[in-house]
């Protein structure tokens, strides 16, 4: 499992890939966690384009970030889901518990027009 | 072992099939049968028997209790829920009150719903017949008089006229009953539970019902995969989705479809049966949930395929 960060305005977003599984669920608590806890981010979006599999360990981190970000009054979303992953996130009711986003600039727009800003110029400056 | 037959299925507490969801099966039924036409009495049945099962039947809504086909000639069951009833009263009807039969009846815990069948259970009350509790909790045999003592019950414990044993059986060692190499397991629930593990003449089935798998001590998931191990069927608390499991039903005790099938497929067992069904789910969600863990299976298959059943009062599954 690889994980990064970033952050438009002040929303972080978190981009796990691989499988989160039994294997990687240790080291994707470890490196989710803190981004939901964090008071100076107001929303977290987990994209999970490059995320092939989640299993249920994976999905009980995910659990504990969502209650961590509500538990301060932020917003929390899930963004980009494979096919494979999108249907676990049904099958497990998964998808009742987070904002469901086709895209991340789609979840930044909706969560906040500045961010969606300050992810178009990186967007541009990258390019 | 020959296989199970399902008295009852239900979590928590009983329930039935109300005035206005047999109207809408018959509605369902209706609809779909709209320009067809029955020549016979066997085209009816054929197209009832041909209608999805959340339409042309039901799950039922009996508390817990499964009759082990044992293949021998004592009678076996788990659990004393509301399905005892029914269990005792076709045994009676198939020997008649006056043939004395002996009853191994293995208890998970004594939650309430769990235990509420035995003061219905008619062969308790006949002489000659003999029941044998057995379990891993010390007051098992209080637990079973106290239901019964006023002002909760008319009926005390000491009306019962069979022979009464009870037996307590150490976890995680195989204890011989009845013909059958029997095994428990303590579970995560309040005041603890215990699964079975059943083998007799190379077959296996697994109860392990009002369990919670907390998903954060792996060698709690490995001990529950060598518990399932090559079992032909595995019985499994699938009252809640994995989210409310971890969410707001958390140290409620019980578990998920999406737990049980990674167990199942962690141990290679053959058959995983959804059971403990929340009372709050009619037979749509229930079915739904089926099918969505079928599909779940075929997401994560491994090397062999794992079967997947859903509990339902009056199912019987020969392995």
């Amino acid at each position: 499992m690889q994980f990064q960060s970033r952050h438009f305005g002040s929303i972080a977003v978190a981009t796990p890939a691989g499988r989160l599984d039994h294997s990687a669920a240790d080291g994707f608590e470890h490196s989710l966690l803190p981004l939901a806890q964090d008071a100076q981010n107001a929303a977290l979006i987990i994209d999970f384009a490059d995320v092939d599999y989640i299993s249920s360990v994976g999905l009980r981190v995910l659990m504990l970030a969502a209650k961590a970000a509500r538990a301060r009054n932020a917003r929390i979303a899930a963004v980009a889901l494979q096919p494979i992953v999108a249907e676990i996130f049904a099958i497990s009711r998964f998808d009742s518990v987070f904002e469901m986003f086709a895209t991340l600039p789609d979840a930044l727009a909706a969560m906040s027009p500045e961010a969606r800003a300050a992810y178009d110029a990186a967007l541009t400056r990258d390019t | 072992m020959r296989g199970v037959r399902f008295w009852g299925t239900r979590g928590s507490l009983p329930v039935a099939l109300d005035a206005s969801g047999v109207r809408a099966k018959l509605v369902a039924a209706l609809r779909d049968a709209q320009g067809r036409t029955f020549d016979s009495d066997a085209d009816v049945d054929a197209y009832v028997d041909a209608l999805p099962f959340e339409i042309g039947a039901t799950f039922g809504g009996n508390t817990s209790c499964v009759e082990l086909l044992t293949g021998g000639p004592e009678y076996a069951a788990c659990d004393l829920g509301s399905g005892l009833r029914a269990f005792g009263q076709a045994v009676i009807g198939q020997h008649g009150p006056a043939s004395p039969q002996t009853y191994h009846l293995f208890v998970s815990h004594v939650h309430w719903d769990h235990i509420m069948g035995l003061p219905f259970f008619g062969p308790a009350y006949i002489p000659g017949n003999r029941l044998i509790f057995y379990g891993g909790h010390e007051r098992l045999e209080a637990a079973l008089r106290r239901q019964m003592d006023m002002p909760s019950f008319p009926v005390g414990f000491d009306v019962l006229r069979a022979s009464i044993e009870f037996v307590h059986l150490t976890p995680d060692t195989p204890h011989d009953v009845a013909g059958m190499r029997v095994t428990l397991k303590r579970q995560h629930h309040v005041g603890d539970s215990y699964g079975y593990r059943f083998e007799r003449n190379g077959r296996t089935i697994v109860y392990s019902t009002d369990s919670e798998h907390k998903l954060t001590e792996p060698g709690e998931r490995l001990a529950f995969a060598d518990f399932f191990r090559s079992a032909d069927l595995v019985i499994f608390d699938a009252m809640y989705s994995l989210a409310e499991a971890t969410s707001v039903k958390a140290d409620w005790g019980h578990s998920s479809n999406i737990v049980g099938v990674e167990l199942c497929q962690l141990a290679g067992a053959k058959e995983l049966c959804l059971f403990h069904h929340e009372p709050a789910l009619d037979d749509a969600a229930l079915a739904k949930m089926l099918a969505e863990t079928r599909r779940f299976e075929e997401i994560t298959r491994g090397a062999a395929p794992l079967r997947v059943s859903a509990a339902y009062d009056g199912l019987e599954i020969i392995l």
